[in-house]
């Protein structure tokens, strides 16, 4: 709803010299309400969000929702889908329509922990490097070149491996790993920003060096580091699947949907009981699926290209 | 001593100090290239700049693109440290003063930039940035900060409803309005203006000029006006300085410029900035051949040699300097 | 150009020498040690300690890592702990069957994304550009041991057209058929799980070089659309498309890992998963360094490709 345009001049006089000034009052649109609504004209991403806020619901609600408590043995081992467990046990006896439920409460901790922790340490590193130039950029971006040489998973197998496996270490190791490529992203901002002239009045009004970094610079740097943490988190959930399919991860009896996929490895399994392995996929999918519409959504939205 | 006293005494503010001293000025750039990135030589931008700011005046540092207008006023806030040379500001050498004193001494001395589109932060309302200056020095509580921000919207021609706008939410000519109005937030002694109206289109350059003008007189300002033509300096300023690839070439009061141009470059200057008035027009046009030398390998002797129409031998071999008068000038052979 | 590549490379050079550091620091960090190999009933501390003396375990740390240097330099890369053969010989073995598996993924990844990403982009706004984005987004959201998982179930249990794992059959003496039909579906997974974002570069190179004067001046000209596209078109579109396997390589080889033990694929990923379990650290260590050694190649590989195609960066 927008004040119609008011259309005055007003005379002000500045020692008797008249200066001219029309005005418009109008919406003030701020970057949020910009971003927010161009991301809602994108039809997936919204798709994207409602799913996904669907499985935090679940994540959050687990306790209440799930008929049976996931750790408790009390069903027949392998049974197929019954009114009792709606869809069926698992190898132990456990009831899987709990455990899926639970589930979420791993993959999406693993998601936003992991990505939280490297985000921060990504930010500052890339930020350090971007402003203070020279040497310092050279020592962090060669640490990052070998952090970057390293094939991801392999080492999160070895560093998970020796630190042994578990949600928590799981949740520390990629976020002790991901920050590469943030840093990078935020290097290249910062580089650019501190060019601009506002960065510049900064430091001519005297600003000190943190408050023109973290309120002038990185403020305007939000959107690639926010596209790239919402790719990150997709990321981090499925990494963290794959580790807990391989043994690797999450340990039973707590609930991964990784784990859970892992007693599919057994053709037996694989061909008598879908049930035990096809819907933690599905989760799995549904997840990295929303994310990665919600993803592209935001990027979209903060494309500068596209803004005037 | 006010402002109107020594204007009176020839408009030339010898008996007071200057407020900034520059001496002996240079901004070199290394160029490198190889493997290594070895430094094979440098891009002179400045090289050698020696004049004073005084108190109360408006000094114009006029010349081509690259002439190292621009450096010298960034070297002059800091932003861009010199070289080599001594930046003084009320006589205290800018290249010792570090950190927190250095941030005390920017409230006295500001600069405008010249492109209204990257020089406010799009992610902060106006009102916001132009509280800031004031609450960061811990000058001003909110409420103080907002009423003067208030009062300086209305001094530079907007209003107090444009504080909650977002600077994409303004034209050029307003946005260098604002920068104007940050710029005035503390107080400054010295504004630097970097070519602030070349941005704008010309019916708004007047009206910014006009507010510049204004605010010199009510703020007791000193202003060091950047541009690349005379026409615009013509107008605000007291003093001219002309510049050619990195070096001073002629300094003087305006009057004297354009009535009694002594450098050669400085008429070349005159003859093509644009007259409207049709009749005014008849001057002699010196129209000058070649470009501007670069920076990285200056001529020999005097700069201008490869393009002056009135080059002599002498002109290739030494490098004239700057006659210590009022009006002064650096060639071997200055006109009238 | 040539003085760009020795920058690169000397650049790589202290980044390598990062990566031997840190995997140094890795196996000392692992629980138990290279004389625990020795430990049998009959062994006395007197005989462990002239064990550890014998192997320089008592040395400062920065002298037992320029040995290891030296070691691996001369591949050396020590002796399994779980079959107490050298490494060395553990990986070459294992090499073949990945190199396989990986070129093959590649290949299937851009016999899928190239045509697909062409055809968005000429068609870009229709139903085939939402189709195709759909397509793409799902390769990149969907964990490929799922689709592993899936596609055994659908192939080898339901319509038993393909074996379930291995490289040969049990029994036979493998032959390229075999070998062939064991090679599909771990190749295919590998392959679909790059060719969804595969086919998003292939569209918006597409896309940029399509909108791009010199192909408005060849339509001008009466040719034929597909002549258009797919002659002029392409050939500057495939250049950028090129220089992106650089980029795929390190996904690749971590997609391989699961693969390859999904399927029982003989390679190296499936040697990590028993080397992980089984704690065999020097074995985990030397693939861990030869997978660091394939991901600065294709690091490098990738900028030397974008100096060629982009004059611009060359003298950067």
């Amino acid at each position: 709803m927008s004040i119609p345009n008011v259309k005055m001049d007003t005379e002000l006089p500045v020692n008797n010299v008249v200066i001219p000034v029309q005005e418009q009052l109008g919406n003030e649109e701020s970057y949020l309400k910009l971003i927010t609504k161009r991301f809602f004209k994108h039809k997936l991403a919204v798709v994207g969000l409602i799913i996904f806020s669907l499985m935090v619901l679940i994540a959050i609600f687990a306790p209440v929702i799930a008929p049976h408590n996931p750790y408790s043995v009390d069903g027949e081992f392998a049974a197929a889908p019954s009114a009792e467990n709606i869809l069926g046990t698992d190898e132990v006896g456990r009831d899987l329509f709990s455990r899926l439920l639970y589930a979420a409460r791993v993959s999406l901790s693993v998601g936003v922990g992991a990505v939280a922790i490297y985000v921060a340490i990504g930010t500052i590193l890339g930020a350090i490097a971007g402003y203070f130039g020279k040497w310092v950029d050279m020592v962090i971006m060669r640490i990052t070149d070998v952090f970057m040489s390293f094939p991801y998973l392999m080492v999160i197998l070895v560093l998970v491996s020796i630190m042994g496996p578990s949600l928590f270490n799981v949740i520390l190791v990629l976020g002790l790993l991901g920050w590469p490529s943030i840093a990078r992203l935020v290097r290249g901002c910062v580089l650019t920003i501190k060019e601009m002239d506002y960065v510049k009045a900064g430091v001519a009004l005297g600003y000190s060096t943190p408050k023109i970094v973290f309120q002038h610079i990185l403020p305007n740097c939000i959107a690639p580091i926010l596209v790239n943490a919402t790719f990150g988190i997709a990321s981090a959930i499925i990494m963290e699947a794959s580790l807990s399919f391989l043994g690797m991860g999450v340990q039973p009896p707590t609930a991964s949907w990784g784990n859970m996929l892992n007693e599919a490895q057994s053709i037996t399994v694989l061909a008598t009981q879908p049930w035990l392995w096809i819907p933690p996929g599905v989760m799995i999918l549904l997840a990295v699926l929303s994310i990665n519409f919600m993803g592209d959504g935001l990027r979209d939205a903060m494309d500068p290209k596209s803004f005037k | 001593m006010s402002v109107e006293m020594s204007l009176e005494k020839d408009g030339i503010f010898k008996e007071l100090s200057p407020l900034v001293e520059i001496q002996n000025l240079k901004k070199y750039y290394p160029i490198k290239k190889g493997i290594l990135s070895k430094t094979v030589g440098h891009v002179k931008a400045v090289d050698g700049l020696n004049f004073s700011i005084y108190p109360g005046e408006t000094i114009s540092l006029v010349g081509e693109s690259g002439c190292g207008k621009s450096t010298t006023g960034r070297a002059i806030v800091k932003l861009d440290p010199p070289t080599d040379g001594k930046v003084l500001f009320e006589g205290k050498d800018m290249a010792t003063i570090q950190n927190k004193e250095l941030r005390k001494i920017r409230t006295d001395m500001q600069i405008i930039f010249q492109d209204p589109y990257s020089s406010l932060n799009p992610r902060k309302r106006i009102g916001d940035l132009l509280a800031e200056p004031l609450i960061a020095h811990q000058l001003a509580t909110k409420e103080e900060a907002n009423k003067k921000v208030d009062r300086m919207l209305e001094i530079v021609g907007l209003t107090k409803f444009h504080k909650s706008r977002y600077p994409h939410e303004f034209s050029g000519g307003q946005r260098q309005r604002v920068g104007i109005a940050r710029a005035l937030m503390l107080n400054p002694k010295l504004i630097v203006c970097d070519e602030p109206v070349s941005a704008l289109d010309v019916s708004i350059q007047a009206q910014v000029l006009n507010l510049l003008k204004d605010l010199q007189k009510e703020f007791n300002l000193t202003y060091l006006f950047i541009a690349h033509g005379l026409g615009a300096v013509k107008y605000i300023s007291d003093r001219i300085a002309v510049m050619y690839l990195g070096k001073i070439v002629e300094i003087g009061k305006t009057e004297e410029i354009f009535k009694n141009p002594k450098h050669p470059y400085t008429k070349v200057l005159l003859s093509a900035y644009p007259i409207p008035n049709p009749h005014l027009r008849n001057r002699e046009r010196i129209v000058v051949e070649g470009d501007v030398p670069s920076p990285a390998n200056p001529p020999q002797g005097c700069r201008f040699h490869t393009r002056c129409p009135m080059v002599q031998a002498i002109c290739k071999e030494k490098e004239p300097l700057l006659n210590a008068t009022d009006h002064s000038v650096a060639c071997h052979f200055p006109l009238n | 150009m040539f003085q760009y590549i020795i920058r690169r490379l000397l650049i790589a050079i202290p980044v390598l020498l990062g990566v031997t550091i840190f995997n140094f620091l890795i196996i000392n960090l692992a629980p138990g040690n290279p004389v625990d190999m020795y430990i049998n009933p009959d062994t006395t501390q007197a005989d462990i300690d002239a064990k550890k003396e014998a192997l320089g375990l008592n040395d400062p740390i920065y002298i037992q890592y320029f040995r290891w240097l030296g070691n691996l330099l001369q591949g050396d890369f020590g002796f399994s702990y779980t079959t107490y053969e050298p490494v060395l010989d553990l990986v070459l073995n294992r090499v073949g069957p990945t190199l396989l598996l990986m070129s093959t993924a590649l290949i299937i990844a851009y016999i899928i994304a190239i045509p697909i990403g062409i055809l968005s982009a000429t068609k870009q706004y229709s139903w085939i550009d939402y189709l195709t984005t759909t397509f793409s987004f799902l390769g990149v959201s969907i964990p490929n041991f799922f689709l592993g998982l899936g596609s055994i179930y659908v192939f080898a249990l339901v319509l038993n057209i393909l074996p379930t794992g291995g490289m040969f059959t049990l029994g036979s003496n493998g032959g390229f058929m075999d070998t062939l039909f064991h090679l599909i579906m771990p190749a295919a997974i590998l392959g679909t799980g790059i060719a969804g974002s595969t086919v998003r570069y292939v569209r918006s190179s597409m896309l940029e070089v399509l909108g791009q004067d010199y192909l408005r001046t060849a339509r001008a000209k009466g040719l034929r659309e597909f002549i258009v596209t797919n002659k002029h078109g392409l050939k500057n579109a495939l250049i950028p498309i090129i220089t992106i396997i650089g980029m795929e390589i390190p996904v690749l080889i971590g997609g391989a890992v699961v693969t390859e033990q999904i399927f029982q694929w003989p390679g190296l990923g499936q040697l990590t998963i028993q080397s992980i379990s089984s704690r065999d650290y020097p074995t985990l260590m030397a693939i861990n360094f030869i997978a660091a050694l394939a991901v600065l190649f294709s690091n490098l590989l990738t900028d030397i490709l974008y100096a060629v195609v982009d004059p611009r960066i060359k003298y950067n």
